[in-house]
């Protein structure tokens, strides 16, 4: 049987190959994906990001026991650690503190490398959310790399985003600087039983106070995109007011709170347009992230190695600028 | 394409709790450029398989210094081929007793680790038979 079709009847050997594949951006992987795609689309994709060691991965335990417990959902997590810029080794820790999920057959965890990437997922992170997708899990909990401030690609894939945060990490200056702090649906303040919890609490209500609530709209490229005006009935929708939510992992405390809390920003997507709004903001990003590798790939393929390295040589003797230069090659004349 | 990278499960099974020699080998894998999943102290032989099963590792590495061995490692072995994953790596290290490493290696253990064996030999061993199961 083919491995893709496996996958679809629950078989966990096909799937972990799979997501082999796929992590390595392989041929069968990337027809595995092909075939795959039409079953996905259905799970509730939720992203935990934050500082390294503010508890993500236990926090990502507890959440995944509250669902198998309160909804008997199946889980999938996908945690994403750091690779050495140097060796391109890693050691991928994550599943230490995920000790209470083993034995379960309705959860399935998957570590991964970052392998280069800067944004707090890896290049394929994406691709393997979609294979959990067609293999029918209810919710996938995304971990990202450890992050500081401005890893913000988790926003893109997820539907509903943590930002987790411990107390005594950033004062109310750190709170309003742009970047990781915005993308929170839910801000988590995990370790609520350390001292100094009640000023990042502060700071963070603080902060969310002081923004206008916006509708989130991603930057294009890092360019404003050209939106049309938002019709009537897009602005009629309502607007979800990010919440702060005090837990202690270790000991389950506060995880129903924030986990009937994910519910509600669920139901809220459901009900006022944005989940369709988010998808599009995620294949989006997929598509135009694809086509600008595939198409760089396949334009140095035409170049001829030797006019590539002439062209360097020029710019490295400041007889041609980088600009310059690939405007001359997209027009089709020599450099 | 993304370079084939060498995934390794490092384990304690049993209840011994010196986590010394699994991160001195998790840390020499890591340094050769292999992806290490680090499972921690106290596995049983189930929660061993089914990280690897998940993982889809192409080695397990294995530490057991409470001489359980003969008792962990068939276990192991019996739950990786009921898994279909017979053909994933499974090296050992700890305190094993020289009569004890040939039944080891003839019920399919690839290698076995005792003190002061040189994590270099570690990594070129694990590079060379992944190679060669490919």
């Amino acid at each position: 049987m083919k491995l893709s079709q496996a996958l679809l009847n629950q078989n966990r050997l096909a799937l972990s190959r799979i997501l082999t594949q796929v992590e390595n951006n392989s041929e069968s992987g990337r027809s595995a994906l092909n075939e795959l795609f039409p079953h996905t689309g259905k799970a509730h994709l939720i992203g935990i990001t934050g500082a390294p060691g503010t508890g993500k991965s236990t926090l990502v335990n507890q959440l995944a026991l509250y669902y198998r417990k309160e909804k008997d959902y199946r889980i999938a997590i996908l945690a994403v650690d750091p690779s050495s810029p140097f060796t391109g080794g890693a050691v991928l820790g994550d599943r230490v503190r995920m000790r209470d999920l083993s034995g379960d057959p309705n959860i399935f965890i998957r570590s991964m490398a970052s392998r280069g990437s800067l944004g707090g997922l890896a290049q394929s992170t994406v691709a393997m959310v979609q294979v959990f997708d067609a293999a029918k899990f209810d919710v996938i909990l995304i971990e990202t790399v450890g992050a500081g401030q401005a890893e913000v690609d988790i926003a893109k894939l997820a539907h509903t985003t943590l930002v987790v945060e411990a107390p005594g990490l950033g004062d109310d200056i750190q709170a309003i600087k742009a970047g990781i702090m915005e993308i929170a649906d839910i801000l988590v303040i995990n370790k609520a039983d350390r001292p100094g919890v009640e000023n990042t609490e502060r700071a963070l209500k603080g902060m969310l106070e002081l923004a206008h609530p916006t509708r989130r709209v991603f930057q294009h490229h890092g360019q404003r995109m050209v939106v049309e005006a938002p019709s009537k009935a897009e602005e009629q929708n309502p607007i979800w007011i990010p919440e702060v939510k005090r837990t202690i992992a270790k000991d389950g405390e506060g995880i129903n709170e924030l986990c009937e809390t994910i519910e509600r920003h669920l139901t809220f997507l459901r009900e006022g347009g944005e989940w369709v709004t988010r998808e599009r903001t995620q294949l989006q990003s997929t598509f135009d992230s694809l086509l600008r590798e595939n198409l760089f790939t396949r334009f140095l393929d035409e170049l001829s190695p030797d006019a590539y390295e002439k062209t360097l040589s020029k710019i490295m003797k400041r007889e041609e600028s980088p600009w310059g230069a690939v405007e001359k090659i997209l027009n089709g004349r020599k450099v | 394409m993304v370079e084939r990278k060498i995934r390794v499960l490092v384990a304690k099974p049993g209840l011994d709790g010196h986590d010394r020699g699994a991160k001195v080998v998790a840390r020499a894998l890591r340094d050769a450029g292999m992806e290490v999943i680090y499972r921690g102290l106290s596995q049983t032989p189930e929660m061993i398989a089914e990280a690897a099963l998940q993982e889809d590792v192409d080695v397990i590495g294995i530490s057991i210094l409470s001489g359980a061995h003969m008792a962990l490692v068939p276990r192991i072995l019996e739950l990786m081929k009921a898994n279909g994953q017979d053909d994933v790596l499974l090296f050992l290290g700890g305190i094993i007793p020289e009569d004890d490493i040939s039944q080891l290696k003839e019920m399919g253990v690839s290698g076995v680790y005792g003190p002061g064996a040189s994590t270099e030999d570690i990594v070129t061993q694990i590079r060379a038979d992944v190679l060669e199961r490919a």
